[in-house]
């Protein structure tokens, strides 16, 4: 594994997903005010969505139609049809979104607000708010497991991670993270990722410069994994054995083999690295 | 009745606010003085609404997640005149009813405060008296102190001084009494962190004729030689919260040396550039509303009264005693963009938070710097610590 190409984009790229059919990476550009869309088999900026102001999270349906992304300058989250490349609808959430998420089943959007410390689920369907879920300060990540059984919300201040019952909209217990020689506030837990069984959780803790290995059944921390220094969010190769974590301080991606639980390799890469993905996919 | 309001949502669109009132409401109170205008910089003149900014900002902010709760949130302010009691003002709050209030008054005024509230079962926010003594001595077991003391300032300077190897000090004080208590903190901060002041240097304010034509061409002749003649020394470190010769000293020094402390690079708990952990939302949300940039005033005051919030949301209450018990249990933390939670230190009711060191441009470094440990928590390497604590809650 090694970097063979950089691609350049607008201001204080951010967000970055694939389309599920693998042809095209999104960016969110916050300064910008826009997600640029990068053809896979080219490297070049194809075109721009109209994501409103200063997006950062987003997610993608399973059929590339939508796109959801937060607008966190101005309590917004911005639905985007992917095919005509315009904005289709916006509803207000909270202070300050930040993480979205897509229900298996496609009928709930999930999105965090981080000073208003809520999940909103939203109808997609309607695109209307139809329920919200107070967590633990500055919720950060929001993740679904495959089968929709639950919901996994990360607290960046918080410091703890939800499990929540999406259906009941309920929490169900709040994870902690504790490391030896570590003062509780430098614990900042930021992305998820969760395998495709549901089985394994990977929980990125920012400038404790570790992934926690939580047991995606008993939610027992199981593991913490070092890795660079201020890590953000991951993504799995597709066929999860490993998982690609993204170090902002330290500038550089660790590779962790999932089945070991260890860290195996780390790979120099640009100036405060932020997001991962890899596509084609199935699982994140 | 549900039936009315599911129809009100389909036609705004959002459902999220519109679940009717609020079943619970809560009275914020702030009570304020207007701020001397006089500055040496033009530039530092505050805004009339400095603080009270803050607290509209941050009465938003509760009620932005109190509507999906049914919580509500209002502001009481009253203002205090120069030459009133200002414990008449805490009994007219407690007859509207308001059990919280924040506060942004000097130390005297402030223990009167105190006091008189207790009467009411009233908490009270400190956002903006730094005097030890209110940690120390004069703690009160009523008064919760959103403000960083005066030690939490310098030993956040000092950390970092210490870090950028510049410990040889020359020490400028003015002639007010907050000025000699700014430079007992810093003294006691290199004594701490090993700092050597070389020299001591006193400014006399003489009345002096700051706005005259000739200022430039005085100070300008003045500043070089308060600072002559002086030993070997890393940084010129001035204290002069009075804020009457500091500013005169970047760039005028007689050898040329960095200034810090009053000037140059100041210690704080916010500025309007600051942008790092989200606080750039805060910064936008802020210059949105009021047109102007955010001080530490309106940081300190947004910070006290979104601890009320975030202790009503989290306990689903509006209950006064309900909220104070809860403000000072273990539980309580707060967000205030400094990148971890802001918690209490529960032997003198201080709230703990990182100090960010300002250049008047950017915020050159957070303190508490790498390094510097602690066994329960690296932000109680600022201030003074529960071992050295005079404060006896009651």
């Amino acid at each position: 594994m090694k970097v063979t190409g950089a691609v350049k984009t607008g201001q204080r790229p951010r967000g970055i997903e694939t389309s599920k059919d693998g042809k095209f990476v999104y960016v969110a550009v916050g300064d910008d005010d826009t997600i640029e869309i990068i053809d896979a088999a080219t490297l070049q900026v194809a075109g721009k969505l109209p994501s409103g102001e200063d997006p950062e999270q987003f997610a993608i349906d399973s059929g590339d139609k939508y796109l959801y992304v937060a607008n966190e300058n101005s309590a917004l989250l911005t639905i985007i049809d992917l095919a005509t490349r315009q904005k289709v609808g916006q509803v207000a959430v909270g202070i300050e979104p930040e993480g979205v998420a897509i229900s298996p089943d496609a009928r709930i959007v999930v999105c965090t607000s981080e000073t208003t410390s809520m999940a909103h689920f939203i109808d997609v369907e309607g695109r209307k708010v139809v329920g919200n879920l107070l967590l633990g300060a500055r919720p950060r990540s929001a993740a679904f497991k495959a089968d929709g059984s639950e919901l996994w919300v990360t607290s960046e201040v918080g410091g703890g991670l939800s499990i929540v019952d999406p259906a009941a909209r309920k929490t169900k217990q709040v994870v902690k993270f504790a490391i030896p020689g570590l003062r509780g506030e430098e614990i900042q837990p930021v992305g998820i990722n969760l395998t495709h069984d549901g089985k394994l959780g990977f929980v990125h803790l920012g400038p404790a410069n570790r992934v926690a290995v939580v047991d995606g059944i008993s939610h027992e921390v199981l593991k913490y994994l070092l890795v660079g220094q201020r890590v953000w969010h991951g993504a799995f190769t597709p066929d999860e054995k490993y998982l690609l974590v993204a170090n902002g301080a330290s500038n550089d991606i660790s590779v962790i083999d999932v089945a070991a639980q260890k860290v195996i390799k780390s790979i120099q890469v640009g100036e405060m690295p932020w997001g991962i993905a890899i596509a084609p996919t199935r699982d994140r | 009745m549900r039936l009315g309001i599911v129809v009100l949502c389909v036609a705004v669109g959002w459902c999220g606010v519109s679940f009717g009132e609020p079943s619970q409401q809560l009275k914020i109170g702030y009570m304020w003085m207007k701020p001397s205008k006089i500055r040496v910089s033009l530039l530092d003149v505050p805004a009339d609404n400095d603080g009270l900014a803050g607290a509209q900002l941050a009465i938003d902010d509760n009620a932005t997640t109190g509507q999906f709760l049914n919580l509500g949130f209002d502001l009481v302010d009253r203002e205090v005149s120069k030459g009133e009691d200002p414990t008449e003002a805490v009994k007219e709050l407690a007859d509207e009813g308001v059990g919280m209030i924040v506060t942004s008054l000097d130390a005297e005024r402030l223990l009167a405060v105190a006091s008189a509230a207790m009467a009411h079962g009233q908490l009270i926010l400190n956002a903006v008296a730094i005097d030890e003594r209110l940690r120390a001595e004069d703690c009160r077991g009523n008064v919760i102190h959103v403000a960083p003391s005066r030690t939490m300032l310098s030993d956040g300077l000092t950390q970092y001084l210490t870090w950028k190897n510049w410990k040889r000090w020359l020490l400028v004080v003015g002639s007010h009494d907050n000025d000699k208590l700014f430079a007992d903190a810093l003294r006691r901060s290199a004594a701490k962190f090993g700092a050597k002041i070389v020299d001591e240097r006193e400014f006399k304010d003489t009345g002096g004729a700051r706005r005259t034509d000739s200022g430039i061409v005085e100070v300008q002749r003045q500043m070089p030689l308060l600072t002559q003649g002086a030993p070997e020394h890393d940084v010129v470190v001035a204290a002069d919260e009075s804020e009457v010769f500091a500013g005169y000293l970047p760039f005028r020094t007689f050898v040329p040396r960095p200034v810090v402390g009053s000037a140059g690079l100041v210690p704080g708990t916010w500025n309007a550039a600051f942008d790092q952990w989200g606080a750039v939302q805060l910064q936008n949300r802020f210059v949105i509303k009021f047109h102007r940039p955010m001080s530490t005033l309106d940081m300190q005051v947004w910070t006290a009264v979104r601890m009320v919030g975030e202790a009503s949301v989290r306990t689903g209450s509006a209950d006064v005693a309900k909220l104070v018990d809860y403000i000072k249990s273990p539980e309580f933390s707060v967000a205030a963009f400094k990148g971890q939670k802001l918690t209490l230190r529960d032997w003198d009711m201080q709230l703990r938070q990182p100090i960010l060191l300002f250049d008047g441009r950017n915020t050159v470094s957070v303190s508490p710097q790498h390094g510097y440990l602690h066994q329960y928590s690296s932000l109680d390497t600022l201030g003074t610590d529960r071992p050295s604590s005079k404060c006896k809650l009651n």
